[in-house]
């Protein structure tokens, strides 16, 4: 039982390292804010949640699981609204959107 | 398995500050800080669960909250000339 959930933390943890890494990996590659704006926020929520949850496995004290879940639930309700109000902001300030042709900004 | 993804963490750190660097102007900055404090939320968690003290969640719950009013406090200031002309009228 415990080798199964060692074997569930551990993938979990794996994937959301490896969506962190892919959304960092974004933010150099792609051309526009507004295109690096999209692949933070996604991967941002999903990895930090993989993870957290894959900790979540590790621990068998019931306030560790409890602050655990706080974390999540407070990140995927920030990280949407992050993301929202940085593209508004930029939409006002009259940051340009990138069309295929032009050069990378 | 938790020493490889603090590993790999620390890489997408580096990667990310590549952007806070390089990023032309004001709004890129913003977003590879954002994300810089998402990742420092996850390494404070996982160094917490390397060294067996689930107490430094607390850490990473309260950073988490730092950079979310950090982000909006920016742009707060980068904007008070909208949120002015807003609350008086918007006929100045």
């Amino acid at each position: 039982m415990t080798v199964m959930l060692d074997i569930t933390g551990a993938v979990l943890v794996a994937l959301g390292s490896l969506f962190i890494l892919s959304g960092s990996v974004g933010l150099v590659r792609f051309p526009d804010f507004y295109t690096r704006s999209h692949a933070v926020g996604v991967t941002d929520s999903s990895g930090a949640g993989l993870i957290l949850v894959g900790l979540v496995t590790q621990t068998s004290n019931v306030e560790t699981v409890v602050r655990l879940i706080l974390i999540i639930l407070f990140m995927f309700l920030t990280g949407p609204t992050a993301t929202h109000i940085l593209a508004e902001a930029a939409r006002k300030d009259g940051v340009p959107a990138w069309r295929p042709g032009e050069k990378r900004r | 398995m938790i020493v490889g993804a603090l590993g790999v963490i620390v890489v997408a750190m580096v990667i990310t500050l590549f952007r806070a660097f390089r990023g032309p102007r004001l709004y890129n900055r913003i977003l590879a800080i954002n994300m810089f404090g998402t990742k420092t939320v996850l390494f404070i968690a996982l160094v917490g669960f390397l060294t067996g003290r689930p107490d430094y969640l607390d850490i990473a719950m309260l950073y988490a909250l730092v950079n979310f009013v950090a982000l909006i406090a920016v742009l707060r200031l980068t904007h008070s000339h909208d949120l002015i002309e807003r609350a008086s009228g918007g006929s100045q």
